[in-house]
């Protein structure tokens, strides 16, 4: 401190002061620090273990990393029918599940948007299955689609109909979990496609409706071109979320990932071979494999953001 | 028509008075059948929140029988009664709140001093830092799972609430919205601080986080609900029905109690309670805090 003060002195008053500077980059530091140390134990670390273990055969049961095997759990991997069925599947959910949470919350936050009162009860409905956890949905879900007392198969039997087998055919299984999912985390949407809507200019809409614009017209040359953004970051964020698709797949199959595996996801394939099966190496391995796929599609996606905001 | 709305922008009347004449119009028809068709979706949307809410009430006998109904012969709590004494809810309601209030008060501690830091002061690599938590936000927690436990499992922590709290607690997100949400402030009144003496540390007290109300109480909000409602991290570190915590404990009765319908949804009904109370208490904040982390 002492020598810092002496150039001070020395020095036109609107310079930097050393001291000053230096007592504030250690309290920057030490602002981060809390944080950065958590991320790099429980984020960092983790993903360099794993590519580390991916490396061995690291078994659960056994301390230590086990023996090199070079890329043999990769290789291993690459050449198992069942871990492309994984991933296939959460690709399909991706792809079955994205466009109907795109599309129904829009139409819902459209229609809503403009009612002058009685908003909050969309929001109370559509919303609230948001904010439950995976296993009270699993438990209402797998009660609903109970094939002797459930509620839809009741319906059905009402109308004369026979029961699908929602969570017992091979067909049908992941698309019943895709059911619960739209249902579940419709509401994510809807609020942010609604906040969307309240950006939106009042003043385009009144000058709309004075022209004679019909109402479609408007929600066709207004709302959406509108939207853009809002309609570009749901769907992002979708993507990213169905990738990771764990919970209600696992709960609702009780672990078994369907009949068959025919509703097993990426996730569970890593959960069945990383804890079940014991084998860390090969677990963290597909772990990886998974992590890199899910980088690549959040970045593809951000540079698409990027060129379409410079585009408008 | 179009020069009298130009010339009486500020009259509020004048709009509600267009709708009326608009009541001629043959889309109102139209208008009127889509909100009559999402009113029924709504509607639809809480059936099986209601179907639950109802069987949790039916004695057991009256939940398995065909055709289904919807009417209680017998309005009853023993299933709930029946949930408490046979599984160790109670156990895993305390697990909960134990951990979400610790991951919550610790991610906006740490979250917010960073996201501090990264928009008010210099320091050396902060470039780096601030690149390092963009990427983060990047890094899908759920794919690390494997490693995460081996981890926990060599320093001899797994079962313990040093597993169950600490990996939640690093959001990269919530420093980059409080580092937004510092950036849109005024430096002024920091500088002002600065110059009369006060410390860093001062400042982001007395001044930061007393500014930073809104984006604290929204992350607050949402780490609360998102690690209550976790379900991967606590199912793996905590095997022991002692450290459960609601969402694993529920896991197990789905599986574990198989036949008992009225239990199985008093349970679904027991774990829903606690957020939806929290819903209707921080309905603002969280639909507040959905579009504004969205839309940033």
């Amino acid at each position: 401190m002492s020598t810092a003060a002496l150039p001070r002195t020395a020095r036109p008053v609107s310079r930097p002061r050393p001291d000053r500077l230096r007592a504030g980059e250690l309290a920057g530091a030490g602002f981060v620090a809390p944080f950065l140390v958590l991320y790099a134990l429980f984020l960092i670390l983790p993903l360099v273990l794993a590519v580390i273990m991916s490396l061995f055969n690291t078994s659960l049961v056994i301390p230590g990393l086990g023996t090199f095997v070079g890329l043999k759990n990769y290789g291993e991997l690459f050449s198992d029918d069942y871990f492309w069925q994984a991933m296939w599947h959460t690709v399909l959910f991706t792809l079955v599940s994205t466009p109907f949470l795109i599309v129904l919350p829009l139409l819902f936050a459209i229609a809503v948007h403009r009612l002058s009162h009685g908003r909050w009860f969309f929001r109370l409905a559509f919303f609230l299955p948001y904010i439950l956890p995976s296993a009270v949905i699993a438990l209402i879900w797998t009660f609903m689609y109970e094939p002797a007392y459930g509620l839809l198969d009741g319906i059905l039997h009402f109308f004369g109909l026979g029961a699908p087998g929602w969570l017992s055919s091979t067909t049908l299984t992941l698309y019943s979990i895709v059911i619960v999912t739209i249902w579940w985390t419709i509401g994510f949407n809807f609020v942010l496609f609604v906040a969307g809507l309240q950006d939106s200019p009042r003043d385009l809409y009144e000058a709309a409706e004075l022209d004679g614009a019909s109402w479609w017209a408007q929600v066709r040359r207004i709302t959406i071109p509108m939207l853009g953004r809002t309609i570009t970051l749901v769907a992002v964020l979708q993507v990213i979320a169905s990738l990771k698709i764990f919970d209600q797949v696992y709960l609702i199959t009780q672990g078994g990932g369907g009949p068959n595996f025919s509703a097993r996801v990426a996730l569970e394939y890593i959960y069945d071979y990383g804890f079940t099966s014991g084998r860390v190496g090969y677990g963290s391995a597909a772990s990886l494999v998974l992590f890199v796929v899910i980088l690549v599609i959040s970045f593809a996606w951000l540079a698409l953001v990027r060129r379409q905001e410079k585009g408008v | 028509m179009s020069s009298h709305a130009a010339e009486t922008p500020s009259r509020p009347a004048a709009p509600k008075a267009r709708d009326r004449q608009l009541v001629q119009r043959p889309d109102v028809l139209f208008r009127r059948c889509v909100t009559g068709v999402v009113i029924a979706l709504a509607l639809l949307w809480l059936v099986p929140v209601a179907w639950a809410l109802d069987t949790s009430l039916k004695a057991e006998p009256d939940t398995i029988k065909i055709p289904v109904s919807w009417a209680i012969p017998h309005l009853t709590l023993s299933a709930y009664s029946l949930d408490f004494s046979a599984t160790d809810i109670g156990r895993w309601y305390i697990n909960s709140a134990i951990v979400a209030v610790i991951v919550t008060v610790l991610t906006v501690f740490t979250a917010s001093m960073a996201g501090y830091a990264l928009s008010r002061q210099r320091f050396r690599g902060k470039p780096l830092v601030y690149a390092a938590i963009l990427a983060g936000i990047m890094i899908p927690p759920q794919a690390l799972m494997v490693p995460l436990f081996r981890e926990f499992q060599s320093v001899h922590l797994i079962n313990t609430y040093w597993a169950l709290i600490l990996p939640q607690v690093p959001a990269p997100i919530a420093v980059f919205i409080f580092k937004k949400f510092f950036d849109g402030q005024p430096i002024e009144l920091d500088q002002a601080a600065r110059v009369d003496g006060a410390s860093w540390w001062t400042c982001y007290r007395r001044i930061g986080l007393p500014l930073a109300r809104s984006a604290v109480s929204a992350v607050a909000i949402f780490t609360f609900v998102w690690t209550w409602n976790n379900f991967l991290w606590p199912f793996l570190s905590a095997t022991n029905q002692n450290m459960m915590t609601i969402p694993v404990g529920l896991g197990t009765v789905i599986s574990g109690t198989g036949i008992i319908n009225a239990l199985q949804m008093a349970s679904a009904v027991l774990g829903a309670l606690p957020l939806v109370m929290v819903f209707l208490l921080g309905q603002r904040q969280i639909v507040e805090g959905v579009a504004g982390t969205g839309l940033k």
